[in-house]
């Protein structure tokens, strides 16, 4: 028996291997079968409406007519006109004040919920709702609450006595500014709190133990041990937040759609107005290409801020 | 070290509970009762009551009956002492607000469904393919990521309407997997790398392809990313609002956020309760989602800001 098998010849040669059988294997190949849909998807409704977003700007396109080239006609108008300079003059207010105070208390409340707290989960679960909730729906409520008439807040404050007549929420330029301003920071500030807490955790408490005992202060403790080891969190959690507050639309659409007297008006919500309520889709385009140039200084900013801050500490060590 | 926090950081469960061992005690013996009630449970209070309010407000004022709503000088604004579902009735039985609620769903988990095919292949062939340029794509499609829906809404419109999408479900179903791709390829790719090379190895030696290498055991290894990145697109199609305003006109195919802002509007008489009643029936089952599955959320919020 033992011959027998001895004597058997190879059952198979090796073969060379057929160029379909190689394709099969080939990650260039399965890699692009794999990528294909993605793609598909992200080059004909993101790449290709960006490019075409450029182009239309150029042209004197309206809705149903597509446009000729124009040059650079719609900059020009947009160059000598007051509402788009306001409109640029809110979008940086809105953007500022609102990051800013989102970050502020964002890590605040962060720090706050990283204390050994009874219910801990379900206050940080808790802390998440106003992220949840659909922002239009959020800021329905908004709306009732600056109502002019009967909103709660003037109301308590009448009964308290530090005003005796109600506060015109919307209705005044520079309130209809801070309410919004205010709707979009409470909107904000769980995201921005729940992913800081996340970076928070990840600092060993023995640093502060150490730090305690060659007697840091509370104050130092934070700013030489929590702000350095939470800054490449921090950089990337604020370009998201300046990311979407810049380009904010729906709270000031459902709030004031940009009144009163384009007080509220963002670029986003001028380009709405402009290209699909009035039907100038090269001049919307313009406005909503003029946010491009903000919307890369957001971003290389930060990368540079992390940049900076991975060469300080070394490049494994963030 | 910093490895070993890091890998407390990815379990999503610590950042809810804070469940790193040598975390609970601390140094919180060392501050006394009174001293904390200042510093930490005042603030605190502060800041929930405001975040909480608007819902507490928005809950309250879908239940009070209209006459209550705009006195408030008689009884306290702040309670209702006769609780009504009227405005819910109004809303389920006399407008189109389960249908708006259908076509929200339908459209959500779509474009959900097909933005979680699109991501799986694309973040495995990232990850784990390697084909040449991979690096560079990954980088490509973070960047997609920062491109705001408000710069695209224009030429999208005009790119919708030649494709003939324009008034139909399809044209969000294909235009939110630009929104929802970029974040969960970026998510899922972070959960593929944490799966050992050698698991896929051992699959190659007996003999699987690659297409079984993902369904068998990379895809039942992800699951709980896989949840995370549903749930977080599901909700963020919930959210939309921008596409879904120039896109449709047709008042039975808008979805809940369009339709609640341009329907429940009539002229200067704000139907306030069905307004509410409406938000909060919009909120809810984003609501009961979130609170089954709080702990994956926040891995994909925190996921994604991680890399």
């Amino acid at each position: 028996m033992t011959q027998i098998a001895l004597e058997q010849p190879p059952v198979k040669q090796i073969r060379d291997a057929t160029a379909w059988a190689r394709l099969k294997v080939n990650r260039d190949w399965l890699g692009f079968w794999f990528m294909l849909p993605a793609a598909a998807i992200l080059i004909l409704f993101l790449a290709y409406p960006l490019g075409l977003g450029v182009w239309l700007s150029f042209t004197d396109a309206r809705i149903g007519r597509s446009g000729t080239f124009v040059g650079l006609e719609n900059y020009e108008w947009l160059w000598g006109d007051n509402v788009f300079w306001l409109s640029v003059f809110n979008t940086l207010l809105y953007t500022t004040v609102a990051s800013t105070i989102k970050f502020a208390v964002g890590l605040y409340l962060a720090l706050l919920l990283n204390e050994n707290l009874p219910f801990k989960a379900i206050l940080r679960a808790v802390v998440l709702i106003p992220f949840i909730v659909p922002t239009v729906l959020s800021a329905i409520a908004f709306w009732w609450i600056y109502d002019a008439q009967f909103s709660i807040v003037s109301w308590s404050l009448k009964h308290l006595g530090l005003i005796h007549e109600n506060i015109n929420f919307l209705g005044d330029v520079w309130n209809a500014r801070w309410s919004v301003i205010f709707a979009n920071i409470w909107r904000g500030i769980p995201f921005v709190a729940i992913t800081l807490l996340a970076g928070l955790q990840t600092v060993s408490p023995s640093l502060y133990e150490a730090a305690t005992i060659d007697g840091a202060s509370a104050w130092q403790r934070f700013r030489y041990i929590t702000y350095p080891l939470l800054t490449p969190i921090i950089a990337v959690v604020m370009t998201f937040s300046v990311l979407f507050t810049f380009t904010d639309f729906q709270l000031i659409w459902v709030l004031t759609r940009g009144g009163p007297v384009n007080a509220t008006h963002l670029m986003a919500t001028l380009s709405y107005q402009r290209a699909i309520l009035s039907g100038y889709l090269g001049e919307g385009s313009a406005i909503a290409t003029a946010m491009i140039p903000f919307l890369l200084a957001a971003i290389l900013i930060s990368w540079f801020g992390l940049q900076r801050r991975k060469w300080q500490q070394g490049e494994n060590n963030d | 070290m910093t490895d070993a926090l890091a890998a407390k950081a990815a379990d999503p469960r610590s950042v809810l509970t804070g469940s790193i061992a040598d975390h609970s005690e601390g140094m919180s013996y060392l501050e006394t009762l009174p001293r904390r009630l200042v510093t930490v449970y005042l603030p605190l209070s502060i800041i929930m009551l405001v975040l909480l309010f608007p819902f507490y407000w928005m809950l309250l004022t879908s239940i009070k009956p209209d006459d209550q709503l705009l006195e408030m000088d008689k009884v306290s604004p702040f309670w209702t002492t006769a609780p009504t579902l009227k405005h819910f009735y109004n809303l389920l039985f006399e407008t189109n607000y389960p249908l708006w609620l259908w076509n929200t769903m339908f459209v959500a988990v779509s474009a959900t469904i097909v933005s979680i095919i699109a991501s799986v292949l694309a973040a495995y062939a990232i990850v784990r393919l390697r084909y040449r340029g991979a690096a560079w794509v990954g980088g490509a499609i973070f960047l997609a990521y920062l491109i705001p829906p408000s710069i695209l809404f224009i030429p999208l419109s005009t790119v919708v309407f030649q494709y003939g999408l324009f008034d139909t479900p399809f044209a969000l179903i294909l235009t939110y997997p630009t929104i929802l791709i970029p974040f969960s390829t970026w998510l899922l790719m972070g959960y593929f790398k944490t799966i050992p090379f050698e698991l896929e190895e051992c699959a190659l030696i007996d003999g699987a392809n690659r297409w079984q290498i993902l369904t068998r055991i990379v895809l039942p290894l992800a699951v709980p990313g896989l949840i995370s990145a549903f749930i977080f697109c599901f909700t963020l199609c919930w959210n939309e609002f921008i596409y879904a305003l120039t896109f449709l006109s047709t008042t039975s195919h808008k979805t809940v956020p369009v339709a609640i802002v341009n329907e429940f509007v009539d002229g200067d008489i704000y139907r306030w309760g069905s307004l509410m009643a409406g938000a909060v029936a919009g909120s809810l089952p984003l609501v009961i989602l979130y609170a089954f599955f709080v702990e994956h959320y926040v891995a994909a919020m925190t996921g994604a800001v991680k890399e």
